[in-house]
């Protein structure tokens, strides 16, 4: 376990050139885009001089490359700088704490929705090779992949919401009234720990049209992907001995080849992860789910630079930090992976 | 002598692209309780198929097409499959020829034994399974520490025991080893073979073991079964097979191993050409375009089963009438 140790430690050193790369392509990329942040912020017609002022006291007017080397000393301080635009001067660290615990309840919650759905589904449709069952799931995966996400979040609304108004469509909670005491900042686990039933229920249903849009969205590259390799692990020659050792049918399946199945299968998690949070994104304002998604979108349209950089290399370390787990739990699965 | 298995006309077919493809045809032959049958022949002469027919587990495309298989008076191919599926493991224990692939990677090894035993013995306790299975490892030469240990942690050599290991746990009636010291290193395999005569004195093992080494058949069976092509061509005691050699096939098959020593000084000639393709497989007998001794009648049918010395029998012209 030592070496698995050194081999995460070297793993989290390398986010770092990976980070910088990407700090330093968004920046540039803020600075070349149309729009600026202290016109998206003031009444229009605002004269000329007043705009030049407001400039001047953000630094928006000190050359680029001053402007950057300010930008990375204060980000290597972990000082992700203050907003821009629509208000001036906010923590962009804070807004960001405020609105994470948002997108974290959404990404677990549709990440265990795509888990149990995908992989479920796709080594029944394995176990059931070539029946009625198999080709639908199939069907399935392919169509449920190339819907677009927002289109799958608006249906929903749509059916579950407006017709058979089942769920709310719209928020994490009837009123911040009935929030649970924050300890995580994940509603329902909150309400969970601190036995506010009326609370969980209501989170509960918040959550659930949102949790399926962005898990189901995702379910069809792991149903594919669970199917191929259950496929393949089932004609392995130990599945054949478990047989002849006359382990029930659905045990060699769904523990013996299962277990082995998953393991590209949580490499494929790790991977897709960053679809999840692209997913999320766009999920968040489908369902005016207040997250980092949505205040991203939100900071793109005010063109507030340090709220986009800040998003943005909490969104990378997120990946990054995801990744990393993969690989832990890759150890604690497979016993013959040793770093 | 009791008869444990009773195999009937037993008939597997591969349903391939090409065509149906007869792996084992119209094979019959009994197994005794305490015996080690040797089951020898060419490579795809259907070995393995027949191995996995006896368990009911041809892989597809392969079924079996007809036939029986009396096993303590019951015909297997009438068992419901969740009948047949406790008889497997249980009664019928199968030692597979590559130990590195026949064992679950994520399972400890002790897991194996365990979960084998408490599937048939349900009302066995975890603890007293593991228990059971540490005494039988150390029997079988391993520390039971190793049943902590996963697969990859282990030699080839213990793999396999673990492999006969769990036929034992559950004392099964017969042990069908495939090739089962094929992927072992020469020493290690010796080790192995010392080990189940052992084992077969102890436990009066049932064994039948599928080999293309004749050497082994002649260091531990006590009769042997030899195949060409599907076909059952000759089977007996290995004492007769080896010294009063009937079929010509066999023939050509012990000229080829030199550690044989032919008592009258017979000479044999060693096999020439390949075995034939089983999805077009000659008339008559399968082995005529290669036998050195074939007649007019050979290439036209099929030779009848003879029985020439008390359990010693053959399919062969040299030994039926032809008007027959
Ligand atoms: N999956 C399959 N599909 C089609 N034909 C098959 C299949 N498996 C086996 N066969 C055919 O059955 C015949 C017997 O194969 P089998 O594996 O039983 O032979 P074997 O005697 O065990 O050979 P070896 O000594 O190489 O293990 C082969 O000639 C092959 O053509
Ligand atoms: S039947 Fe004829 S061809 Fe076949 S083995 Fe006997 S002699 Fe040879
Ligand atoms: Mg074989």
């Amino acid at each position: 376990m030592r070496s698995l140790g050194r081999y995460l430690l070297i793993r989290t050193l390398l986010t770092i050139p990976m980070i910088f790369v990407l700090v330093t392509l968004v920046f540039i990329i803020l600075r070349v885009m149309p729009g600026d942040p202290v016109k998206s912020s003031i009444r229009p017609g605002a004269p000329q001089e007043y705009i030049n002022e407001i400039r001047h006291t953000l630094g928006l007017d000190k050359p680029l490359y001053v402007q950057y080397g300010d930008y990375l000393w204060d980000l290597l301080h972990l000082d992700l700088g203050t907003t821009l635009s629509p208000v001036r001067g906010q923590s962009v660290a804070k807004q960001i704490w405020e609105h994470f615990p948002a997108t974290l309840e959404l990404a677990l919650a549709g990440m265990l929705v795509t888990a149990i759905v995908g992989v479920g589904l796709g080594a029944y449709a394995a176990h059931h090779r070539r029946s009625l069952a198999d080709y639908s799931l199939r069907l399935y995966a392919i169509v449920i992949y190339a819907i677009p996400v927002f289109w799958l979040g608006l249906m929903f609304q749509l059916v579950f919401g407006v017709w058979l108004k089942i769920f709310p469509v719209a928020g994490r909670i009837s009123s911040l009234a009935v929030a649970p005491k924050h300890i995580t900042g994940l509603y329902t686990v909150d309400s969970l720990l601190t036995g506010n039933w009326a609370a969980f229920k209501d989170s509960m249903m918040h959550l659930a049209l949102p949790a399926l849009t962005l898990g189901l969205y995702l379910s069809g590259v792991f149903v594919r992907l669970t199917r191929s390799n259950m496929l393949q692990v089932l004609k392995m020659d130990f599945v054949t001995a478990a047989r002849a050792r006359g382990i029930p049918e659905r045990t060699v399946v769904y523990r013996h080849a299962l277990k082995n199945a998953l393991i590209p299968i949580i490499t494929m998690m790790g991977l897709q992860f960053a679809l999840l949070l692209a997913g999320a994104v766009l999920t968040e304002s489908t369902f005016s789910w207040p997250g980092l998604g949505r205040f991203l979108v939100e900071r793109i349209t005010y063109r507030d630079f340090p709220s986009i950089q800040g998003a943005v290399v909490v969104f990378a370390l997120l990946v990054a930090s995801v990744s990393l787990l993969v690989d832990i739990l890759y150890a604690l699965i497979d016993p013959r992976i040793r770093y | 002598m009791e008869p444990l298995l009773q195999v009937e006309h037993l008939t597997v077919t591969y349903e391939t692209r090409q065509g149906p493809v007869r792996a084992v045809d119209d094979v019959s032959f009994t197994v005794y309780r305490g015996e080690v049958l040797g089951l020898v022949g060419e490579s795809g002469c259907g070995k393995s198929t027949l191995g996995m027919a006896l368990l009911r587990m041809v892989r597809p495309p392969g079924r079996i097409t007809s036939g029986r298989l009396i096993f303590q008076g019951r015909d297997l191919l009438q068992l419901p499959e969740n009948e047949m599926r406790k008889l497997r493991g249980r009664h019928i224990s199968m030692v597979f020829q590559d130990p590195m692939t026949s064992l679950n990677p994520l399972q400890r090894i002790g897991d194996h034994i365990v979960e084998t035993i408490r599937t048939h013995e349900p009302h066995v306790s975890k603890k007293e399974a593991w228990e059971r299975a540490a005494r039988l490892i150390q029997r079988l030469g391993i520390s039971p520490d190793r049943l902590r240990d996963y697969p990859h942690q282990l030699s080839g050599g213990m793999r396999q025991r673990i492999m006969i290991g769990i036929g034992l746990a559950l004392n099964a009636d017969l042990i069908i080893a495939d090739e089962p010291t094929t992927s072992l290193d020469v020493i290690v395999e010796a080790q192995f073979l010392d080990l189940l005569r052992e084992l077969r004195d102890e436990f009066n093992l049932t064994l039948i073991l599928i080999t293309h080494n004749i050497g082994v058949v002649a260091e531990l069976a006590d009769r042997v079964a030899v195949m060409y092509a599907g076909r059952m061509a000759e089977i007996g005691p290995v004492h007769d097979v080896f010294h009063r050699t009937l079929h010509p096939y066999t023939k050509g098959l012990l000229a080829s191993v030199p550690s044989i020593r032919l008592e009258d000084g017979l000479e044999l000639e060693t096999l020439s050409g390949a075995p034939p393709s089983l999805l077009e497989p000659p008339p008559g007998c399968r082995f005529h375009p290669r036998c050195p001794q074939a007649k007019p009648i050979c290439s036209q049918r099929v030779p009848p089963w003879k029985e020439i010395h008390p359990g010693h029998g053959t399919a062969c012209w040299l030994y039926a009438e032809e008007g027959a």
